[in-house]
């Protein structure tokens, strides 16, 4: 039984590719609010758990699961919940940032026009919050109408995190977000993710476990399409329950 | 050995290859363009007219256009002078030997008389015959008084153009009458209403057309005085009517301000004006305007139709053998000779779609086909055909260049395929399109076998394009500057005379290519511009 505050949680997942099997039976609640880090060697299926939330693996050739993804306590394949309706609650942000071709203004407001926001006070209400909540504002405001392609990849990706943020969604699903950023730019990027766990759900998937141990409130280890375990992320890297997080934590394998 | 093997490893050797391989590409198109240019831009300038005395005790006056070896006696040169006077003498050039020439003088009062018909005049002018008395060359007035009545004559022509335009476009529902009476009598129906119809209307045209045919005949009259009396250097005497003169130019003695003003002028004939004498004078003003919106109709045909082709073909179907052999069909259309597109228009767009449109809508002219017979519509429409391909996949290319992740961030937000391809990837591949469309553009302009059969025209009476609604005549024939090329420098009844406009038109080809692709390219870098930086 998943709790019912629970805003993400899988019950026996199994999911994979084709003659591939990722995911191999995975139980796992997210409560709302607060980050949530996957961690895991490559190939041990936190993206796939990830993309399983907004359903964005039914894109890729040969995706099949069973058992139930329910997000904010609702199946995420309830037919009367329509693919893009889904999405506009559950954000997403991609490893490399990947701003349309068009200007920041236009970047931002892409999802509440897709919504069918209309109302230019709105939408420009809309644009300057999520700006300032992806502290990115003060760099932008005076160059809204620019391209979004001319900005560096730190500003880029919290460009991103902005035009996810602007469909004002419950649920942000981070996937790597620094892995093609500088430290400096890393920083920031967490210290926003930081501000903004107050208010969403953030579930986070990284390599890279400083992070998991600076931004994370809860830690999830996953192993070979298996949840190992799942904790506090002070406990989980502190004192771990089980001998296979022990060592990845510690750096033994991974 | 290794010493070979080193220096061939190094690669100088290759580089100094690619070098030169890319010298022989620049050297042609560079040679290309210096003949072409050469050629035409040296025709329109004045040269001397020179009188040569012959061994005979002849004289023959002309423009020198060449010299060469003579066949006929190795060691001695001849001599190509145009001597125009068609009328006089049945030829335009005579080759002179050398050794013939006893005495050679550049007289500075033999003129050049460009006629509307049978080309140009050499010789001297002795008097103007106008209002009545003659006027003496020698009389100081002479020119003035000639420019003057030119000048007149150009404008009485234009009034008689655009009256016998009017007159035309007044008789044009007679036409429309007597066509539909002619069909009707083949069918065998009733005509008596249609006759009395027409009857009515020629009654309404007589007295509409009344006074324009008055002015026309006054006209014609005034047009009718005045003659230009020259001697030719043979001492024969021949008069011109003024009516007949485009220019009187004194060659020998003009300065270079003058000189320059004549080769513009002349250039702007050229490009501005009517053809004369079966292309080989005058303009290549309908052809300029009929390649160019031949092209434009071709672009607006095949850059929806290929992109469409290309987002299904790369969005929306499915991987497989099915899209493969679509890609392997369009492959080889692209290298399919182009008159079997030629053909494939005339039997499919000409004689079946036109020919339907004919049976379906204009039934009541037929046999005289409106749609089934060659026009620009369908010209067009097979130049788009032919040039499909290269859109399709360029477009594809474009597509294909989109990156996933930026597909992927738009689904994220909640878009639908259609809003993705839209919103975002459609934009991102702009460039990639209009690259197509400027390759489409380019191989469109350039082809002339699809439309011999297709509805070019070496004279076209009435351009595709007019004042008269609805402005846009798809059904007309046109003429292109391909074709003109062809016809003039194939076709034509004085080759040798033509062929320097058919350099010319060469060039003015060219030009109009050139633009409109830099037209195209400065579009697409517009856009080129807005995605610069692009991530991923």
């Amino acid at each position: 039984m998943s709790k019912r505050l629970a805003a993400l949680a899988t019950r026996e997942l199994v999911a994979g590719f084709g003659e591939t099997e990722v995911l191999k039976g995975i139980t796992l609640e997210v409560g709302e609010r607060g980050v949530t880090a996957l961690i895991g060697p490559s190939g041990c299926g936190k993206s796939t758990l990830l993309r399983c939330f907004n359903r964005m693996n039914d894109h890729l050739a040969g995706f099949y699961r069973r058992g139930d993804i329910m997000v904010a306590g609702r199946d995420a394949y309830d037919p009367s919940w329509p693919l893009e309706a889904l999405r506009f609650q559950v954000g997403m942000v991609f490893q490399k940032p990947n701003p349309f071709p068009l200007s920041i203004r236009e970047n931002v407001l892409f999802g509440p026009r897709l919504a069918g926001v209309k109302d230019p006070d709105t939408l420009e209400a809309i644009l300057t919050h999520s700006l300032q909540r992806a502290q990115l504002w003060d760099e932008v405001k005076d160059r809204l109408g620019g391209s979004a392609l001319d900005f560096s990849g730190g500003q880029q990706q919290r460009l991103c995190i902005a035009r996810a943020l602007a469909s004002s969604p419950d649920i942000l699903l981070l996937d790597e977000p620094a892995s093609a950023l500088d430290p400096i730019a890393t920083a920031r990027l967490e210290e926003t993710i930081r501000e903004l766990s107050s208010e969403v759900t953030v579930l986070l998937v990284t390599h890279n476990l400083q992070q998991a141990a600076r931004v994370a409130h809860r830690t999830a280890f996953l192993f070979l399409g298996r949840l190992v375990e799942e904790s506090e992320t002070t406990q989980l890297f502190a004192a771990p329950r089980e001998k296979l997080t022990e060592e990845y934590v510690t750096g033994r394998f991974g | 050995m290794s010493a070979l093997r080193r220096w061939l490893a190094e690669g100088t050797s290759q580089r100094w290859l690619a070098a030169a391989c890319l010298l022989i590409a620049l050297a042609m198109i560079a040679g290309l363009v210096l003949v072409v240019v050469r050629v035409a831009g040296g025709f329109f300038w004045p040269r001397p007219l020179v009188e040569l005395t012959l061994a005979n005790g002849t004289r023959v006056l002309g423009e020198v256009w060449d010299r060469e070896g003579d066949p006929a006696s190795p060691g001695n040169t001849r001599i190509r002078l145009k001597v125009g006077n068609r009328d006089l003498s049945g030829a335009d050039f005579r080759w002179i030997r050398q050794s013939e020439v006893t005495a050679r003088s550049v007289p500075a009062d033999a003129w050049l008389i460009e006629r509307r018909e049978n080309g140009n005049f050499y010789g001297f002018p002795l008097r103007l015959d106008a209002d009545g008395r003659p006027l003496s060359f020698a009389d100081p007035r002479f020119r003035a008084v000639l420019q003057q009545k030119i000048g007149e004559a150009h404008r009485l022509l234009d009034e008689e153009r655009t009256v016998r335009r009017r007159v035309d476009r007044q008789h044009a529902p007679v036409a429309k009458l007597m066509t539909l009476l002619a069909a009707a009598r083949r069918r065998l129906v009733d005509t008596r209403d249609l006759e009395a119809r027409l009857a009515a209307a020629q009654v309404r045209e007589a007295a509409e057309t009344a006074p324009a045919m008055e002015r026309l005949a006054a006209v014609r009259e005034a047009l009718a005085h005045g003659k230009l009396v020259m001697a030719t250097a043979q001492g024969g005497d021949r008069a011109i009517p003024v009516a007949a003169i485009v220019r009187a130019v004194p060659e020998n003695a003009l300065s270079r301000t003058q000189k320059l003003g004549l080769y513009l002028s002349r250039w702007w004939e050229f490009i501005g004006g009517q053809p004369r004498e079966s292309n080989t004078e005058g303009g290549v003003l309908p052809a300029i305007f009929g390649t160019a919106l031949m092209v434009l109709l071709m672009a607006v045909a095949v850059v929806p139709l290929g992109v469409v082709t290309a987002v299904y073909l790369n969005e929306y179907a499915r991987e497989g053998a099915l899209t493969n052999a679509v890609r392997l069909a369009l492959a080889n259309l692209a290298g399919v000779p182009s008159i079997v597109f030629g053909a494939f228009g005339l039997a499919f767009f000409v004689y079946t779609l036109g020919g339907g449109i004919d049976r379906l809508f204009f039934s009541n002219v037929l046999p005289t086909p409106t749609f089934g017979t060659g026009g620009i519509l369908w010209a067009s429409l097979t130049l788009a055909l032919l040039t499909l391909p290269v859109v399709v996949v360029a477009t594809e290319e474009g597509l294909q260049a989109v990156p996933q992740a930026v597909r992927d961030g738009a689904r994220a937000l909640g878009a639908t395929r259609w809003q993705t391809l839209r919103r975002v990837v459609l934009p991102y591949a702009a460039p990639g399109i209009l690259t197509g469309a400027i390759l489409a553009l380019a191989r469109g302009a350039g082809e002339v076998a699809p439309l011999m059969l297709t509805g070019v025209v070496k004279l076209a009476p009435a351009m595709p394009f007019d004042s008269v609604p609805p402005f846009l005549h798809l059904d007309r024939k046109f003429m292109h500057l391909g074709f003109y090329i062809y016809d003039v420098g194939f076709q034509s009844p004085n080759v040798e005379a033509a062929k320097p406009m058919v350099y010319a038109a060469v060039l003015v080809l060219l030009v109009l290519v050139v633009a409109l692709n830099l037209a195209a390219i400065a579009l697409r870098n517009r856009l080129r511009r807005k995605l610069r930086g692009a991530a991923v």
